[in-house]
């Protein structure tokens, strides 16, 4: 596990500051179906599943990548991918954060996000940040414009740029999820820590 | 003053982190194959043991064929996947793991409560959105992540901020011809897939209250459809009775104390909710989905929708979704041809909507263009099918059973809705190429299932 947590901080170093283009995906509503379909869910471990990120919309039967797909329309690139509104709904399936992750986003802004998603993704060190739905049209408007448009997301102040327009919304995230992303450490490590509390717990409820 | 969710909550934290989540404490950890092999993996690579083995019940159920279960899996990677699953349960000294073939054996959300894991007050979860389906007994149960099933093998307890909630109440009594199903889909239709986020919700009202228990796992099955954290029942008599004398129920004394305590969990009078929502049951007709979420769903004699009746932000969605399943704007759907029906899922394949399906076709005969599959949702309601003589009639009628598990709701095996295709389906999700690449899902209870698969077109059962 150390070298997991070592890629975390690796990671989270970057990420106290990220400046990025991104890669606009405007429809709402995508569910974890979307973002990786079932049947490649038969995997034992983590690894593997950006390739299939988006699968179903990316690649045609034959497996040959659909031309009008984002992902693969070489001028957008990225680590930010900016979605319209209610991501992530449906399954639970963390398989959808790891392919997310595995594909290379760092970061996932919308103007909603379903639940579990949005804790599978801070699970994984993926930042769903949520904006107004104003500030998510004016992203999609500005990089339509310019496909280079950058995007910076900054944690320690919580805070998304756009740089173009130069107009900054500020996000919301749990304190303790914060701290976890900017050290590195995971919910494990944390209730691992109160092993005598749950035993203690256990007692007082026979 | 504390309402039914805030006494279980309360009973069950352990301990607050400051400006974070609670530390809850978990009574019932179900586990499936599909969500489980990387959490055990990681117990592994930190050295640990599974903290409480007893509390967790495993069940093969997601990537299992529902054909000739009694020989090797013939997909490699779903054989491996399965196999995975038993190593982990033998490594790790899990003594209620049920595989394949198993008399207890299912899925998940339909085998805890048939087998008694399902209580009033228990906090419950399992890597599987769906928990919310236990709901129905008056228990927190909520779907988690993978990482979060490695904290509860690790330690039986997930961190969760506290949801906000809500009650709807369903005033009255449901016409003729329809059911629980149709209730949850009307509801989603009104709230959208996300107009329960955040929330935990209580459902409350008489509509509810004379719901039987398969009914009410139904209801709070679909919770998660509105992207609600979870449902809950108020647990009264009807519970009680379902309860008790089922295998892992508490027996004796035990049951006595148990008993007394299941009786004060209600909502007391005056509690506040973050969110109230009043429905009327007469209001309710049977439903159908037209297009890609559970949230675009109409009554049968309805018509989709028209651009204009769409807010503009959504309309590319909206679009999307009617050229995917190759509908119009504005057009109606009874009459439509269909090509599959599916009676399955941890949403209607418990022992009351195969009772309901085979009413409604005794007599007739299944249309010949439709392909139906008959996915019981565990071997304990294939053997009820049998015994109560379900199964004759439905052969009679020229219907085949499957055998159980989630088979064509989430087509991880081999039971796919061809592209294209139409499928009506007692599922839960009609998401784009969830029942199979390029397949068309029209979601439905197991009445309109039933009516569909006997004219072939989708049909009001009503008629
Ligand atoms: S039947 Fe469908 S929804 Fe239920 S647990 Fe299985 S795959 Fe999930």
């Amino acid at each position: 596990m150390a070298y997991l947590l070592i890629g975390k901080l690796y990671f989270m170093e970057k990420f106290i500051k990220l400046t990025s283009s991104v890669v606009p995906l405007p429809i709402e509503n995508v569910d974890t179906d979307q973002i990786i379909p079932a049947r490649f869910l038969k995997a034992t471990d983590k690894n593997g599943f950006g390739d299939n990120l988006f699968a179903d919309w990316r690649y045609n039967k034959d497996g040959s990548p659909k031309a009008d797909f984002v992902l693969n329309n070489a001028t957008f690139s990225g680590s930010i991918l900016v979605a319209g509104k209610n991501f992530g709904s449906g399954s639970s399936r963390e398989h959808a954060a790891w392919a997310i992750d595995g594909y290379g986003f760092k970061v996932v802004v919308s103007s909603f996000f379903a639940d579990i998603f949005q804790n599978n993704a801070l699970n994984n060190g993926v930042l769903p940040v949520v904006v107004s739905a104003d500030f998510l049209a004016e992203i999609f408007a500005t990089v339509n414009a310019d496909p280079k448009a950058t995007l910076t997301i900054n944690l320690e102040e919580q805070t998304v740029t756009n740089n173009s327009t130069g107009k900054s919304e500020t996000f919301v995230i749990n304190a303790y999820k914060k701290e976890c992303l900017l050290n590195g450490l995971d919910d494990i490590d944390y209730l691992l820590s109160k092993k005598t509390l749950i035993e203690q717990f256990e007692k007082s409820i026979k | 003053m504390k309402t039914l969710f805030d006494k279980i909550w309360d009973a069950h934290v352990v301990s607050s982190v400051e400006n974070g989540p609670t530390q809850l404490y978990i009574d019932r950890h179900f586990c499936h194959e599909v969500t489980s092999p990387q959490a055990f993996n990681g117990l592994r690579a930190r050295g640990l043991k599974v903290f409480r083995p007893e509390k967790t019940t495993l069940t093969a159920d997601h990537n299992t064929p529902t054909i000739n279960q009694d020989q090797p899996v013939k997909d490699p990677i779903s054989k491996n996947q399965l196999d995975t699953f038993a190593k982990n349960a033998v490594e790790f000294n899990l003594p209620l793991y049920f595989p394949l073939g198993h008399i207890k054996n299912g899925v998940v959300h339909i085998i805890g409560p048939e087998n008694g894991f399902t209580h009033p007050g228990a906090t419950i979860v399992c890597g599987d959105s769906h928990t919310s389906t236990h709901g129905a007994f008056g228990a927190i149960a909520f779907g988690i992540g993978t990482s979060e099933v490695e904290m509860v093998l690790a330690t039986q307890c997930v961190l969760q901020t506290r949801p906000k909630t809500m009650r709807i109440t369903f005033n009255g009594k449901f016409g003729k011809g329809v059911n629980a199903k149709d209730l949850a889909l009307y509801m989603i239709s009104k709230l959208t897939t996300g107009g329960a986020t955040g929330y935990f919700v209580e459902y409350a009202g008489e509509a509810i209250r004379n719901l039987s228990m398969e009914e009410r796992m139904t209801v709070c099955n679909l919770s998660i459809e509105m992207g609600a954290r979870g449902g809950l029942i108020a647990p009264d008599q009807t519970t009680f009775d379902y309860v008790k004398g089922r295998e892992f129920a508490p027996k004796g004394e035990e049951w006595d104390t148990k008993l007394a305590y299941w009786k004060t969990l209600k909502t007391d009078e005056g509690a506040a909710f973050d969110k109230e929502l009043t429905f009327d049951a007469a209001d309710i007709q049977p439903m159908i989905t037209y297009g890609t979420n559970p949230g675009m769903g109409m009554g049968i004699t309805d018509s989709i929708p028209t651009l204009d009746q769409v807010d503009e932000a959504g309309r590319i969605s909206f679009q999307k979704s009617l050229e995917y399943m190759g509908f119009e704007a504005g057009e109606k759907l009874e009459g439509k041809a269909i090509d599959y029906v599916f009676l399955g899922s941890c949403t209607n394949g418990r022992i009351e909507d195969f009772r309901a399906f085979t009413a409604f076709v005794k007599g007739k005969k299944k249309a010949e263009n439709v392909i139906a599959w008959l996915v019981p949702g565990s071997w304990m309601v294939e053997k009820q099918i049998r015994e109560e003589g379900l199964y004759d009639i439905l052969t009679e009628a020229g219907f085949a059973l499957r055998q159980p598990g989630c088979s064509a709701c989430l087509a991880m095996n081999d039971d796919k809705v061809p592209a294209g295709k139409y499928a009506v389906s007692t599922s839960n999700r009609n998401f784009e190429g969830r029942q199979g690449p390029g397949a068309r899902t029209i979601l439905a209870g197991p009445l309109v299932a039933a009516a569909a698969a006997i004219s072939g077109k989708i049909t009001d059962p009503r008629a």
